[in-house]
């Protein structure tokens, strides 16, 4: 049985290194087909040919793409991403601090969905075909219908604006002013945790009403187990197996998503540096964020497809 | 061949009854089809010419004359929303199209050829799919730069690795189907068989995808938009219209509500009208889409 587990723990890893190296040389390739040279923007249009050469060999740019390639993979295993020309920074050293920023987003925002999407989802699938039911479906249908970055206007037209209870823009990190911090982060989060609520309370209502015509379901009943018990006990336990899957899958493309809420808020995380060196053909600095967010992503998958095997027997056995 | 056509106007019927069951739905189609006649009829209906500028008319809130206001150009919000909704419409079909065809394109060969063209391809669009949608939009379509089709073709490749899954799959199944294998008997060559057996029946679920997808789409482009990195300014976006209309938000808020709501209104329909299709189509698709 433990063999089994450990088994698929590493089948599971193997195939994410495999996945995430084809991510690396997917990026890679995609880039090298930009126009534009990022040695040139930054120099500026009154660069010399002896200084665009130069620092075309500083950077290596002037190596055949598969040695690039080659370095840069090398490179990572050494924690050294490559030089952002914009920056003039190794990426490495301000790429986790980054994410760090991101996270901050990002995680009270997947809390939120989480517990505020299950509730809705258990409640929608408790009153089937009521008013509460289409209510909530009808939300989560706007949920993930809205564009973010508009909700984004609206909340800071009503609660800046209108109230004029949040300060607009800006960062400040909590471990700097958490005070000032949460203040700030407030708007950001709640646009954040939109979609995965949305997505979280459909996933519940649908998973709930699966379980809902089960027979173990009617064996507690029969039995006389309280009302209370066989949701929680007996639906939502089993209810949560596909939505654990759903929340992993979230988590990975909130950090894709606050690209935009970065943009709106000015907050300095993943997203706003993405955006930067896209503007500037920074190549190696979009090309490692592009590869930090997929780690992440593919860490979420792993991390759901090892949960999925400790919860439920049936798929460690098969 | 008569006995098929029956059977085939019986299964339209079903469709279009469980399509049309539910008022939600009706009344979406109702906006989407009315969205359709903006974008065709955008000459006739828009007030105003959605390029013309008019300096002496800038940043104007709600009016008789403007009935949205103006833009700081003076141009006309309300006639630029009615012209936004042909580039939204635009957008949305034409990627959920190039994302159909390059999915079933390599969908359909990874699941015939199998074998190491189908690791890699597969592999391949696992990697794709481990970016979420509006990273790999972004970024290709920061790579392809601005401009109406590249951003049809950023978020038409970004959507593409779901439509080769699942057109996977589906080969795999129907060549285990008994009139593949009968056709296989029958001496057709595999390219054949491909062509007349398997192919076709990969469209329907596919379509279904595509419904589904265009939702999804359309708000992409008004993300990349927004982000200033979609459609070229004199082009009327939503998305780039609510980013316009975000650097005035305290003088004029409609000038970035009024295009959102459309945004919502128009993705809204497309999701419910996509997931009645996927219902009425095949009800035990719910949920694998």
């Amino acid at each position: 049985m433990k063999n089994k587990l450990m088994q698929m723990i590493l089948h599971r890893i193997g195939h994410s290194l495999i996945v995430l190296v084809l991510v690396t040389l997917l990026v890679f390739l995609v880039m090298q087909a930009v126009p534009g040279d990022p040695i040139k923007i930054f120099l500026g249009p009154s660069a010399t040919q002896e200084q665009i050469d130069h620092y075309t060999k500083l950077f290596g740019y002037d190596k055949p793409v598969l040695v690039q390639y080659g370095r840069w993979v090398l490179n990572l295993f050494h924690g050294q991403m490559g030089r952002s020309v914009l920056m003039q920074r190794e990426v490495s050293e301000f790429i986790f601090e980054k994410m760090a920023i991101t996270l901050t987003v990002v995680l009270p925002a997947f809390v939120l969905a989480v517990i505020i999407g299950t509730t809705l989802g258990v409640i929608a699938a408790l009153h089937r075909g009521k008013a509460v039911d289409s209510l909530v479906s009808t939300l989560a249908n706007i949920g993930m219908a809205t564009p973010l970055f508009w909700m984004g206007i609206l909340l800071i037209l009503l609660l800046t604006i209108k109230l004029g209870i949040l300060p607009v823009q800006g960062y400040v990190p909590p471990w700097v002013n958490f005070g000032k911090s949460v203040q700030r982060l407030i708007m950001p989060v709640i646009i954040c945790s939109l979609t995965p609520t949305a997505v979280f309370t459909r996933q519940t209502r649908s998973a709930m009403l699966e379980v809902i015509r089960q027979d173990y379901v009617r064996t507690a009943r029969a039995k006389g187990v309280s009302r209370k018990d066989i949701i929680l006990k007996h639906q939502l336990r089993n209810a949560l197996i596909p939505i654990i899957t759903v929340m992993g899958l979230q988590l990975g493309m909130m950090v894709g998503t606050t690209i935009i809420i970065e943009s709106l808020f000015v907050i300095p995380g993943l997203g706003s540096t993405m955006i930067t060196a896209i503007r500037s053909k920074d190549f190696m600095v979009v090309q490692n964020v592009v590869l930090v967010i997929s780690v992440f992503i593919i860490f979420c998958n792993l991390i759901v497809d090892l949960l999925y095997g400790v919860i439920d027997p049936r798929i460690r056995d098969r | 061949m008569k006995i098929s056509n029956s059977a085939h106007s019986y299964k339209s019927k079903r469709f279009f009854r469980v399509l049309l069951a539910r008022k939600t739905v009706i009344l979406c189609l109702i906006i989407l089809a009315a969205m359709a006649f903006f974008a065709i009829f955008a000459r006739f209906i828009a007030p105003y010419d959605p390029y013309k500028q008019d300096l002496n008319n800038t940043l104007q809130t709600i009016s008789r004359d403007h009935l949205l206001g103006t833009d700081a150009m003076g141009r006309d919000t309300f006639s630029r929303i009615i012209y936004g909704t042909r580039i939204s419409f635009s957008v949305g079909l034409a990627s959920v199209l190039i994302a159909g065809t390059i999915g079933m394109v390599l969908g359909v060969t990874a699941g015939v050829v199998g074998g190491i063209v189908d690791t890699i391809i597969m592999r391949l669009m696992d990697a794709m799919m481990s970016i979420p949608l509006i990273v790999l939009a972004i970024f290709l379509g920061g790579i392809l730069g601005k401009g109406l089709p590249n951003v049809m073709l950023a978020v038409g490749i970004s959507a593409a690795p779901s439509f080769a899954r699942l057109t996977r799959g589906q080969v795999l199944t129907l060549r285990e189907s008994d009139y593949v294998t009968a056709s296989t008997i029958c001496g057709s060559s595999r390219f054949r068989t491909t062509v007349k057996h398997i192919i076709p029946n990969c469209i329907s679920p596919n379509i279904v995808l595509m419904t589904m997808n265009l939702g999804g789409a359309i708000l992409a482009e008004a993300n990349l938009s927004f982000l200033g990195l979609g459609i070229n300014p004199p082009l009327p976006s939503w998305g780039g219209m609510v980013a316009d209309g975000n650097a005035f938000l305290r003088m004029i808020p409609v000038m970035a509500v009024a295009p959102g709501l459309f945004i919502l209104l128009m993705v809204l329909c497309f999701n419910i009208v996509g997931d009645a299709v996927r219902d009425a189509l095949d009800p035990r698709l719910r949920g694998s889409l």
